[in-house]
């Protein structure tokens, strides 16, 4: 196991049936969900968020993810990275989420593979996604320079379908709003955050028992 | 404006993907006497080459390498009746698809550019193409090359789906494989029994040439 996590000083609080406060790595797109699920069940976690733009630029994300330092858990999926960050953590005790991407880890693999398999011209939004549709996506991709390059990126799309985590009225009309800048029907489905909370707690027990 | 400078200004229009500059550009050369090649060969296909080094490095990303794409297929364009009329022969013709149940096509897009811009006659058959409708395009265009793209994991396998189905249609050997997208390698192409593989769009240009060359050899025989 990593030593980082007995190493380092503890910044959060009070005692928990943790040994040590695990040190994680996560994707900012999880990092919320990760610190809500972790006071909630009472885990004192030490989370270090990276930006969530790297899913654009998975190439960087192992270098990233290497830069923030030792790692008990790293809060990634494959992400892209197509086993370069399982390649990077693989002789440092740390471990990841699994999954292909967040989208499997939030909803599971075989609700994603029906969604495309029912619509492959489908895209996927997080509640995260939708909070910052407009940082993450549009001018991550340069919509927001370039306008016009709307129809290359999304022209093949047929709908747009939102995992949701924890639904509001709030998110969901601003999930009503990104599916009308598609100009798209919008597919609602509950996920909640019990997967990524299970996955985070068989990392834990791993850790815990080691 | 002198030759250089007008090939020079194209390029750079080109590099910053500065679509109407390059149309005016390309006709201004045109009526200045530059054949349709000079402009190819000199300005536009070594532009969309730095662009794809930039991106490579990481200075350019998506949306700059979408512009610079644009602007170049405006100029083809203009010119691929032009090369038609000069008798230039088409180097080869190449199908391209994205394959089933995946809709990128940002890269196949350039990568179709770069073929046309190389010589080569391209059918694009856009996103998610079924394995039938390859076969069915082999028989109908009888190309040189076949191309499949693909960006998800989970629709890499429908290289090894598309190629069972042109061994099925008794096609396999009538045409050259090449498979590409970001999460393709070299030894995945190995594995679904691809003839080639390349990382971006000028090494797809690179290979295609040789596979065809290895071919064609080969046929002579
Ligand atoms: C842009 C992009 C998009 C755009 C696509 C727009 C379009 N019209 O294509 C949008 C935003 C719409 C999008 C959507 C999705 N995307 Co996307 N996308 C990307 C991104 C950021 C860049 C891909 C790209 O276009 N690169 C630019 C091109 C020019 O570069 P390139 O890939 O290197 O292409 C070159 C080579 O591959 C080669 N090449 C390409 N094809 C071929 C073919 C042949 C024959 C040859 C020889 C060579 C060759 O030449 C090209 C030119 O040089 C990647 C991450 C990344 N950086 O790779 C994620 C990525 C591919 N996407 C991903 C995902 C998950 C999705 C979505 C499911 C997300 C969602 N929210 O719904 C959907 C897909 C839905 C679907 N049904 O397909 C994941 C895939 C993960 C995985 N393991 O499968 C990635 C890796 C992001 C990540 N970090 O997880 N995406």
């Amino acid at each position: 196991m990593s030593s980082s996590a007995t190493e380092r000083t503890s910044t959060t609080g009070s005692s928990t049936s943790l040994g040590s406060n695990p040190r994680v790595v996560a994707c900012g797109a999880l990092a919320g969900h990760i610190r809500d699920i972790a006071a909630r069940r009472g885990w004192q976690l030490d989370v270090h968020p990276l930006p969530a733009r790297l899913h654009n630029r998975p190439g960087q994300i192992p270098a990233a993810v290497s830069e923030a330092g030792p790692a008990t858990i790293v809060a990634y999926a494959d992400c892209g990275t197509y086993g370069q960050l399982d390649e990077l953590i693989k002789d440092t005790g740390a471990r990841r989420l699994p999954g292909l991407h967040c989208y499997d880890l939030l909803a599971g693999t075989d609700t994603i593979s029906d969604v495309f398999h029912v619509e492959p011209g489908t895209y996927l939004l997080t509640d995260y996604l939708v909070r910052t549709f407009d940082r993450t996506v549009v001018a991550s991709l340069g919509l927001d320079r370039y306008p016009e390059l709307w129809p290359d990126y999304f022209g093949h799309y047929t709908r747009v379908a939102w995992l949701a985590q924890q639904p509001t009225p709030g998110l969901e009309a601003e999930a009503r709003r990104i599916a009308a800048l598609f100009g798209l029907p919008l597919t609602r489905i509950d996920t909640g955050l019990s997967r990524l909370e299970a996955a985070l707690a068989e990392l834990l027990v791993v850790e815990e028992s080691e | 404006m002198t030759r250089d400078d007008l090939l020079s200004e194209l390029y750079d229009k080109t590099l910053v993907g500065n679509g109407p500059d390059v149309l005016t550009l390309t006709r201004q050369g045109l009526s200045d006497g530059l054949g349709p090649e000079a402009l190819l060969y000199e300005a536009l296909i070594p532009a969309l080459e730095e662009v794809g080094a930039r991106f490579e490095r990481g200075d350019f990303f998506v949306p700059e390498m979408l512009i610079a794409g644009k602007a170049m297929a405006g100029a083809l364009d203009i010119l691929r009746p032009l090369l038609a009329e000069t008798g230039a022969e088409t180097i080869g013709k190449v199908v391209m698809g994205t394959v089933k149940g995946d809709v990128h096509d940002i890269g196949k897009n350039l990568v179709n550019i770069m073929f046309e811009g190389a010589g080569f006659e391209v059918i694009d058959l856009g996103v998610q193409v079924s394995p039938e409708k390859f076969v069915n395009a082999v028989i109908e265009h009888k190309p040189d090359i076949l191309g499949f793209s693909a960006f998800l994991t989970t629709t890499m396998p429908m290289f090894k789906a598309n190629m069972n189905a042109l061994t099925k249609a008794g096609l396999r050997d009538e045409v050259i494989v090449m498979v590409g997208g970001a999460p393709v390698t070299q030894e995945y192409a190995d594995v679904v029994g691809a003839d080639g593989y390349a990382a971006d769009a000028s090494a797809a240009v690179v290979k295609a040439k040789e596979l065809l060359r290895r071919r064609r050899a080969l046929t002579k025989v």
